[in-house]
């Protein structure tokens, strides 16, 4: 087959089905492999690696993450439950430098869109044809008086990024006196995971129930709603006495009161907008924006990056692509599924584009699990697509959705082992 | 000829061969259709295995599913039977023409299937059941085939799956009920077990 005819080819199977295919392409025969500088080893960046070196064996993909090995923060509530270990939600990047992607140790501080370098704290610059910079979050310190970055590392972790405050929240939960309470208090949206905060305080009453049943789980909340919440509510009610007098868990929503003004960390007395709430232990989910190399690298605009929702790329630099918790993806949730889908949309728009192909039309998924106790899983799931008119990522309708309502104790508990299933593709898909 | 050019020589007939499945699933008319069969395919990833090789016990390995099963599948799922969890929410997203391209991905997919713990024992006899019972359409000890995977498949998957149709929600395919009410005849309550003992057995 001639290049031209495989070119051809490729254009009849719909665009990049071809990878390999473009393996005897003169651009790549002739000059140096294609670079491709991936920063941050979450669920964006390391899917992103694997399926760009999946997509065209030929291309030099290197992976900068600070960390040697990765904490998944999806998961890390059943840490808080007591369900798992810290060490099972934990992984290193072997697998992916068994598919050939350079793997360093190192921190990007700054890149330069018109030399195409990514400056590291080691003082290193890795020269990219293209550039995906997958951070996920920071937190907006400052947004609750009281409470800094060195507050949560010591008494009331965030826990936010799973790791030393997941077993800081867990011992603390551990060693509250019996009939003690725990303050959640969750962040305005948009921020990561947005099943998370309550799929933790279900968490936590689990353990509580099984070893501290007299005690109590607040959570303060900002919004008037939440993600899942009439199936969170059948849980509760059914696994933790929700809407009785020995309710396990209370939810304060904003226009009750939940929004939350201050924290007096040494008294570990929360102020909200009605009351003062004191706890045992005291969670704060802070208000998020994108990790700090987004910022550095003048990607963001407000908290987040914009995207072109086809590509992914950058709208205010070219060649650079930003994924996952950090890019403005509207309607897509900051979740790891949705940074796994993207991953997949960048990979393939970066092959295309090398190759001299218009990238092809978008598809992206997401599917939330959440464990809101014994044999009770839930899930919200939906597929997208691109509406090219408007550059925007819309759920195509008449699909997806919700767990149903009131379903039978069978499908709950299937849904407790497709989360578990799930988690382990997803780790696979992003990192073996 | 290298090693390196074996591999590409390799690489590149996989990938004719999957182009040339594409073609056909998608056909001259086709090729204005919006994603491509792979971009389709790659989002189900996240619960099915990069490719459909599933390592998740309760989630079905999926890649070199015969296409004409994965699409009555998808339609199932799409009319909201099989007792779904999720997979109706899903389907309900994809036209028919997206169905047979996503069929035509996961067909050209190697399984790669991993072990399983299983009883060595109930799973001799599941062989000999199967081979009486249900090798007639589950040909070759139920590789990959017109009938649906079983072989290599994942046993708690299995085990909802044959739970759900002799709880009556979901419909028997031609003849499986009377070959299930046979082998159950034979081995009494331990026919299922030893079947899907034998199926977690293979794994290729």
């Amino acid at each position: 087959m001639t290049d031209i005819n495989r070119r051809a080819f490729i254009r009849a199977a719909g665009g990049v089905a071809a990878l390999g295919a473009t393996l005897g392409f003169p651009s790549l025969a002739l000059g140096s492999a294609r670079r491709v500088v991936v920063v941050g080893g979450g669920v964006g960046g390391s899917t992103v690696a694997k399926y760009l070196r999946k997509l065209d064996p030929t291309l030099a993909v290197t992976l900068i993450e600070t960390k040697p090995s990765y904490t998944t923060c999806f998961m890390s509530n059943e840490v808080l439950g007591g369900e798992r270990t810290l060490e099972s939600i934990t992984f290193g990047y072997d697998g992916l430098r068994r598919h050939g992607v350079d793997v360093v140790m190192d921190t990007a501080v700054g890149i330069d869109p018109v030399k195409k370098t990514v400056q590291t704290a080691s003082g290193k610059g890795f020269d990219y044809d293209a550039c995906v910079v997958s951070p996920g979050i920071d937190f907006k310190w400052g947004a609750i008086a009281g409470y800094n970055a060195e507050i949560a590392a010591n008494s009331v972790p965030h826990a936010w990024n799973a790791g030393p405050q997941t077993l800081l929240l867990r011992r603390q939960i551990e060693a509250m006196p019996e009939g003690g309470r725990v303050i959640i208090v969750a962040p305005p949206d948009p921020f990561k995971c947005p099943p998370g905060p309550y799929e933790r305080a279900s968490q936590i009453a689990l353990y509580c129930k099984h070893h501290k049943p007299r005690a109590k789980i607040i959570i303060l909340d900002a919004k008037d709603a939440f993600s899942k919440q009439g199936l969170f509510i059948e849980g509760w009610t059914k696994l933790y006495g929700y809407g009785t007098d020995n309710s396990m868990i209370q939810w304060v929503g904003g226009s009750g009161g939940g929004k939350v003004e201050s924290l007096d960390a040494a008294k570990l007395s929360i102020q909200a907008e009605i009351e003062e709430f004191k706890g045992d232990v005291v969670n704060i989910i802070p208000p998020q924006k994108a990790g700090a190399i987004a910022f550095a690298a003048d990607l963001a605009e407000g908290d987040w990056c914009p995207v072109n929702k086809r590509t992914f790329e950058s709208k205010r630099h070219k060649d650079i692509y930003v994924l996952g918790d950090a890019s403005s993806a509207a309607k897509m949730p900051k979740s790891a599924y949705a940074a796994n889908s993207q991953a997949k949309v960048a990979a393939a728009a970066i092959v295309s584009r090398f190759h001299g192909l218009e990238p092809g039309d978008p598809t992206f998924v997401n599917t939330c699990y959440s464990v809101v106790g014994e044999d009770f899983g839930i899930s919200v799931a939906a597929v997208y697509s691109h509406d090219a008119a408007t550059n925007s990522i819309e759920p195509i309708p008449n699909s997806g959705g919700i767990s149903p309502a009131k379903a039978s104790p069978e499908i709950r508990k299937r849904e407790v082992s497709y989360a578990h299933s799930w988690f382990k593709n997803v780790i696979n898909d992003m990192l073996e | 000829m290298g090693v390196d050019d074996m591999k590409s020589n390799e690489i590149m007939n996989k990938v004719i061969r999957n182009l040339i499945l594409a073609a056909l699933a998608l056909g001259p008319a086709a090729v204005l259709a919006a994603p491509s069969g792979q971009a389709l395919s790659f989002t189900c990833a996240g619960c099915h295995g990069t490719d459909g090789s599933s390592v998740g016990p309760s989630m079905p390995a999926i890649a070199g599913m015969d296409p004409g099963v994965f699409i009555d599948a998808m339609k199932a799922y799409r009319e909201d039977q099989r007792n779904p969890t999720i997979m109706n929410r899903m389907a309900k997203a994809y036209t028919d023409e997206q169905f047979k391209e996503m069929a035509w991905f996961f067909a050209g997919q190697r399984l790669r299937s991993m072990p399983q713990k299983h009883d060595a024992a109930l799973a001799a006899r599941g062989a000999d059941l199967h081979k009486k019972h249900c090798e007639k359409c589950h040909e070759k000890g139920g590789r990959p085939g017109d009938a649906g995977t079983l072989a290599g498949q994942w046993m708690p998957y299995l085990e909802y799956t044959l739970g759900d149709f002799l709880d009556g929600k979901r419909e028997w395919p031609r003849k499986m009920k009377r070959k299930v009410d046979a082998a159950v005849a034979e081995e009494g309550k331990n026919a299922l077990p030893a079947l899907i003992h034998y199926y977690g057995s293979q794994h290729q």
